[in-house]
C-alpha cells in the first residue's frame, strides 16, 4: 500500500519533470520557430528533405544548361534524344541494350563496381536510358509543382473565401467548383492535343493545374464553415480583429493539417495525371519524355527488360514518398498539441530526479 | 446616475431555413423586446433554462450578431445600428468571456499571442509594451507570467478560463458579458473563477452582464437578477429579494425547483412541476409566453403584460405573487 503511493508520487514527479524539459525547449521562441524546430525533429520528414533536394540536384545537373552564349555542361555525357549504338555485348541472349551499371563488388564477382556507358541501360533503338530518365524526371518534377502550386493556391483562395463569406458568395463558387468537375479532363486534354498537337510540357502543367483545385478548396471550405463558428473566432471579433486578420491568423493556420495533406496528394496524383494526358498525345510526346510517359512506353517489355519500368518506377516512388513525408512532418510541425516522445535517457534522468525528490521528502 | 449600458426592446428573429404552408419565411424568435439598464460598476445576472434567448442578448450587446429591432445605448452613443468600422473604436469599452474554455482559445496559438491580440488590434496607438502588459494580465488573472509561452492544451480548464479573462481585461473594459463563464469547470473551480471576477469587479469598477443558468452562482455573483423565458424578460428583482419572494409564477417555479442544501427541511419549500414543454420560438404564445403552462392562465394573459414595478421587483405578469 505504501510502496504503491510511493510510486505514484514517483510517477507524477516524474511527469512534472518532463512537462519542464518541453517548457524549457519552447521558452523564449517565436511560433516560427517552434514549428521549424519540430519540424527538424521528424526524422522521416528530414530524410526525406535530404533524399528529394538531392535527387532534384542530381536530376536537373544531369544535363548542361545554355545560359546566354554560357553553356554549363552536364555531369553525363548522352543527351536523352542521342542516336547511339545498341550494346549487346555481356547481355543476356535476345536481349539488347542491358544495364551496365554494376552494384557487386569485386571481391564477390571479379568485375568490380562501376557505372559503364549505358547504367540504366539503352530503349530500343538506342537512346541512353539514364539520360532519358533523367530528362523524365526533370519534366515530371516541374509538372508536379506548378501542379500542386496553381491547384494549391486556386484551392485554398476559392474555399477559403466561400466558407468564410458563404451566402451568395459561396454558392456562386461551389456552383463553379461543381462545374469544373464535371469537366472530364482528360478527355478535354486529349481533344486538345489531338487538334492543336503538342504545346509543350508548360501548358500542360497549365492546364491540370486549373482543373486539379476543386477537391482541396471543397475541403478547405468544410473546415472554414467548421472553424468559423468556433468560440475563439468569437473572440478575435468581440476584440475588434478585421475579416482578414481572423482569415489569416485564426481560422488558416488551424486548417494547415488538411491543406498540406490535400496538397501533397495532389502533388503525387499529379505524376499520374500527366503521365495519362501523355499517353494520350497531350503534353509530353517523343522525343520528349516524363517518368509517366517512359513507363506507359515501356510496360510490355516488364518481362524481359524489367529496367526499363524499373528506373522510372523508382523515381516516382522516391519523388512521392519524399513530398508525403515532408507534408507529414510539416503538419505535424505546425500542431502544438502534437509532443515528441522523450528519449530513453532523458525518461530515465526525470525518472531519477523525481525519486530522489520523493526520497528526500 | 446615467446607465453604462441602456438596452430597449432589443428583438433578434433568425430566419429558420423552413417556411411555412404559404411558403412565407418562418422566423425564430430567439430575444423578443428585451429592455434593461446597467449602471457603471454593477452585475446584471441572466436567468433562466436553454434556448430562453440569454446567450443570444449577450452576441447582440457585442455585436456579434445583428438587432432585428430595438436600441441598444452604450454610455449614452447608440450602437444598434452603428457600422463595424464605427464601432471598433468602442469595443474595447464591452468584452466578453466565453462559455467554453477548450473553444475560446485559439489552439495555434500561445498564451502570450492571445491575451495580445486585442492589444495588438487596438493598443497601437499608445505605444503599449504589449509583452509587459501581457504578463502584468497573467499575474493578475492568477497565472505564472513565464506561462507567456505556453499553449492553450498545457493548461487545465479552470487556467484556461483565467486566460480568458485575461483577454476580456487586456483592453480595460466597462462592460464585461460573461457567457456562463462557470458551466463547464468544476465546482471547486467554480468558485475560485466567481472569487476572481469579483474582485477584478471592484478592482477596476467593471460592469458585468452575468449569464447563468446556475441560480446558486448567479445569487453568488450579481445583486441584481433578471429572468428570461422564451425571449422575454418576466422579472428583474434583486437577489436576495428573488430568492425569498418571487413575483412572477415562472420565477417561483424556478425557485423552486433549487435543491436545498438541509435534507431536513424538504417539504419546506413547494415543488412546482410546470406541464407541457416550452414553447416553440417559431410560433410563441401571444401575450404572455409563460401562459400555456401557467396555473393562472386567464383570457386577460393574451395580451402581453408590461414589465411593471411591483414591491422591489420589475414583473411582467397580470396576476403577480403577493
Amino acid at each position: 500500500m505504501i510502496f504503491k503511493r510511493k510510486q505514484k508520487v514517483v510517477e507524477n514527479l516524474a511527469e512534472a519533470n518532463e512537462n519542464a524539459i518541453f517548457n524549457k525547449e519552447t521558452e523564449g521562441l517565436s511560433q516560427g520557430q517552434i514549428v521549424f524546430r519540430r519540424f527538424v525533429r521528424h526524422k522521416a520528414a528530414m530524410i526525406s528533405v535530404f533524399v528529394l533536394f538531392s535527387l532534384i540536384m542530381i536530376v536537373f545537373t544531369s544535363s548542361g544548361v545554355k545560359i546566354g552564349p554560357f553553356t554549363i555542361p552536364g555531369w553525363w555525357q548522352y543527351k536523352f534524344d542521342q542516336l547511339l549504338d545498341l550494346r549487346t555485348e555481356g547481355c543476356p541472349p535476345g536481349v539488347v541494350g542491358c544495364p551496365t551499371l554494376d552494384m557487386v563488388p569485386s571481391f564477390i564477382d571479379g568485375t568490380g563496381m562501376g557505372l559503364g556507358m549505358h547504367p540504366f541501360g539503352q530503349d530500343d533503338i538506342g537512346h541512353d536510358y539514364l539520360s532519358m530518365v533523367m530528362r523524365g524526371a526533370q519534366r515530371s518534377i516541374y509538372v508536379m509543382v506548378v501542379i500542386g502550386f496553381l491547384g494549391g493556391s486556386i484551392g485554398i483562395v476559392v474555399g477559403s473565401i466561400s466558407g468564410y463569406f458563404r451566402g451568395w458568395v459561396d454558392a456562386l463558387l461551389m456552383r463553379l467548383t461543381d462545374f469544373v468537375i464535371t469537366i472530364p479532363t482528360i478527355i478535354i486534354g486529349s481533344v486538345v492535343g489531338y487538334h492543336f498537337g503538342n504545346l509543350g510540357v508548360g501548358f500542360l502543367a497549365f492546364y491540370l493545374g486549373i482543373f486539379a483545385w476543386t477537391g482541396l478548396s471543397r475541403l478547405v471550405r468544410g473546415e472554414f464553415l467548421k472553424l468559423r463558428e468556433m468560440e475563439f473566432v468569437d473572440a478575435a471579433r468581440v476584440a475588434g480583429a478585421s475579416n482578414r486578420r481572423i482569415i489569416f491568423k485564426h481560422i488558416l493556420p488551424n486548417a494547415v493539417g488538411i491543406i498540406i495533406v490535400s496538397i501533397t496528394l495532389l502533388m503525387s496524383g499529379a505524376i499520374l495525371l500527366e503521365t495519362a494526358l501523355s499517353y494520350l498525345g497531350f503534353g509530353v510526346v517523343a522525343p520528349d519524355v516524363s517518368l509517366g510517359s517512359l513507363i506507359s512506353q515501356f510496360q510490355d517489355s516488364f518481362t524481359i527488360r524489367p529496367w526499363l519500368f524499373w528506373w522510372p518506377g523508382l523515381f516516382i516512388i522516391t519523388i512521392a514518398l519524399s513530398i508525403n513525408f515532408i507534408g507529414d512532418g510539416l503538419r505535424d510541425a505546425f500542431d502544438p498539441r502534437q509532443r515528441r516522445r522523450l528519449g530513453k535517457k532523458e525518461k530515465a534522468a526525470s525518472r531519477d530526479q523525481a525519486k530522489i525528490a520523493a526520497a528526500s521528502n | 446616475m446615467k446607465p453604462l449600458l441602456k438596452v430597449s426592446g432589443l428583438t433578434k428573429h433568425f430566419p429558420s431555413k423552413n417556411h411555412n404552408f404559404f411558403g412565407k419565411r418562418e422566423f425564430v424568435h430567439a430575444v423578443d423586446d428585451v429592455s434593461f439598464e446597467i449602471a457603471t460598476g454593477e452585475t446584471l445576472g441572466l436567468v433562466g433554462e436553454s434556448g430562453c434567448g440569454k446567450s443570444t442578448t449577450g452576441r447582440l450587446i457585442t455585436k456579434l450578431i445583428p438587432a432585428t429591432s430595438g436600441n441598444i445605448e452604450f454610455s449614452g452613443q447608440d450602437i444598434t445600428n452603428m457600422k463595424l468600422n464605427e464601432f471598433r473604436n468602442l469595443r474595447p469599452q464591452i468584452q466578453m468571456i466565453f462559455q467554453d474554455p477548450y473553444a475560446s482559445l485559439n489552439p495555434r496559438h500561445t498564451v502570450g499571442t492571445i491575451i495580445a491580440t486585442p492589444l495588438k488590434i487596438h493598443g497601437k496607438k499608445y505605444g503599449i509594451d504589449v509583452k509587459k502588459q501581457v504578463q502584468e494580465l497573467l499575474e493578475i488573472v492568477g497565472l505564472n507570467p513565464e506561462h507567456y509561452n505556453r499553449y492553450p492544451h498545457e493548461f487545465s480548464g479552470g487556467q484556461r478560463q483565467r486566460i480568458g479573462i485575461a483577454r476580456a481585461l487586456a483592453l480595460k473594459p466597462k462592460l464585461i458579458i460573461a457567457d456562463e463563464p462557470v458551466s463547464a469547470l468544476d465546482v471547486s473551480i467554480q468558485a475560485q473563477i466567481l472569487n476572481l471576477l469579483q474582485s477584478l469587479q471592484t478592482e477596476f469598477n467593471l460592469s458585468f452582464i452575468f449569464i447563468a443558468h446556475d441560480l446558486a452562482v448567479v445569487r453568488h455573483f450579481s445583486k441584481r437578477v433578471a429572468v428570461m423565458y422564451a425571449g422575454n424578460i418576466v422579472e428583474v428583482s434583486d437577489h436576495v429579494n428573488l430568492y425569498a419572494n418571487p413575483k412572477h409564477p415562472y420565477t417561483k417555479a424556478l425557485m423552486s425547483a433549487v435543491p436545498s442544501a438541509d435534507p431536513d427541511a424538504v417539504g419546506a419549500r413547494e415543488r412546482i412541476r410546470l406541464s407541457g414543454d416550452i414553447p416553440s420560438p417559431i410560433s410563441p404564445p401571444s401575450g404572455c409566453r409563460f401562459r400555456t403552462r401557467c396555473w393562472k392562465t386567464q383570457d386577460v394573459c393574451t395580451t402581453k403584460p408590461p414589465l411593471i414595478q411591483i414591491g422591489k421587483s420589475l414583473v411582467a405578469c397580470h396576476f403577480p405573487e403577493a
